[in-house]
């Protein structure tokens, strides 16, 4: 079964690798673009039947860094 | 005195610590890899060196912090061993949960890699004992990933403790309130970006990290 995890920094935490991407839009002339956030994708296989609380708690205890960043776990 | 450099795949300051903690002890520190799950019997001082650990896969120093001997470092820690953490090591402290905060991209997104001046913030920590308060000291940085973070509430707290151990002088990756330097609630964990191991010596062009090793290995002239 393949799981998608979505990897955010948390609001109010600067990105600089997000504001690096931004200028760089804006210097190949795409206007309009207000803000950037970068992320990381992270896609897991696991067992079927695999738990919520145990898919949780690979994102809390390794995938993510919940000091600065927040998860989103999507199931198929 | 027995001391102890941990070394992961992608360590590269290993060596200069184990220079420095032999030069100040008399005694070559154990070597330890990452996989052993103990720590040489009666270790009374343990640095995690700088580095690239793991190639900063996932988050820098994000597997070196799960990894075995991070176990041992933690129930060493947790006994009061004196725990040292240097620039990849201060990394992997924070991912361990061992210090508060985490280490983010540089703010200007260079690496930063030149030495700059930090001013000691709390001198009364059994690593800083040998400097003065308020006090000056050049010390070498080279990182990407320096620029501490952690939520106002934290920083408020870790500053009212008494916790913020050195600051940066200067602006150098956007640290949150220049923040260079962390020690935990008990004190005998530090964990800071610049590289106290490479102003040791006066071919290093400063000496300023020496009195940082010489106070923390109770050898304090």
């Amino acid at each position: 079964m393949k799981v998608n995890v979505y990897v955010t920094l948390k609001p109010g935490v600067l990105d600089p690798q997000g504001k690096a991407i931004h200028h760089a839009l804006e210097g190949l002339g795409f206007g309009g673009v207000s803000d950037v956030r970068a992320g990381r994708f992270i896609e897991l296989d696991v067992a079927d039947g695999t738990s919520d609380a145990d898919l949780d708690a690979m994102c809390a205890k390794l995938l993510a860094n919940t000091v600065i960043e927040n998860y989103r776990i999507e199931r198929p | 005195m027995k001391t102890a450099v941990i070394v992961f795949p992608g360590s590269n300051c290993d060596r200069d610590m184990a220079v420095a903690l032999e030069q100040v002890t008399g005694r070559a520190p154990a070597m330890v890899w990452h996989r052993e799950s103990e720590l040489p019997d009666g270790v009374d001082f343990i640095a995690l060196p700088g580095g690239f650990s793991y190639g900063d896969y996932l988050r820098s120093g994000a597997m070196a912090a799960r990894s075995p001997i991070l176990r041992a470092v933690s129930d060493a820690a947790g006994r009061g061993v004196p725990v040292l953490g240097v620039c990849n090591g201060f990394q992997v402290l924070t991912e361990a949960q061992l210090l508060p905060g985490a280490l983010m991209r540089n703010a200007g997104l260079n690496f930063v890699c030149r030495t700059v001046p930090l001013t000691v913030e709390n001198s009364q920590s059994l690593f800083t004992a040998g400097y003065q308060a308020g006090e000056t000291i050049d010390i070498p940085v080279a990182h990407h990933d320096g620029n501490y973070f952690a939520d106002a509430a934290t920083l408020d707290r870790i500053e009212g403790e008494g916790r913020v151990a050195f600051r940066y002088a200067d602006g150098v990756n956007g640290s949150a309130r220049g923040i260079a330097g962390v020690l935990n609630d008990a004190g005998n964990v530090l964990g800071m970006m610049p590289h106290p191991e490479r102003a040791i010596d006066r071919a290093h062009g400063g000496t300023d990290g020496l009195r940082l090793f010489e106070a923390a290995l109770g050898v304090l002239a």
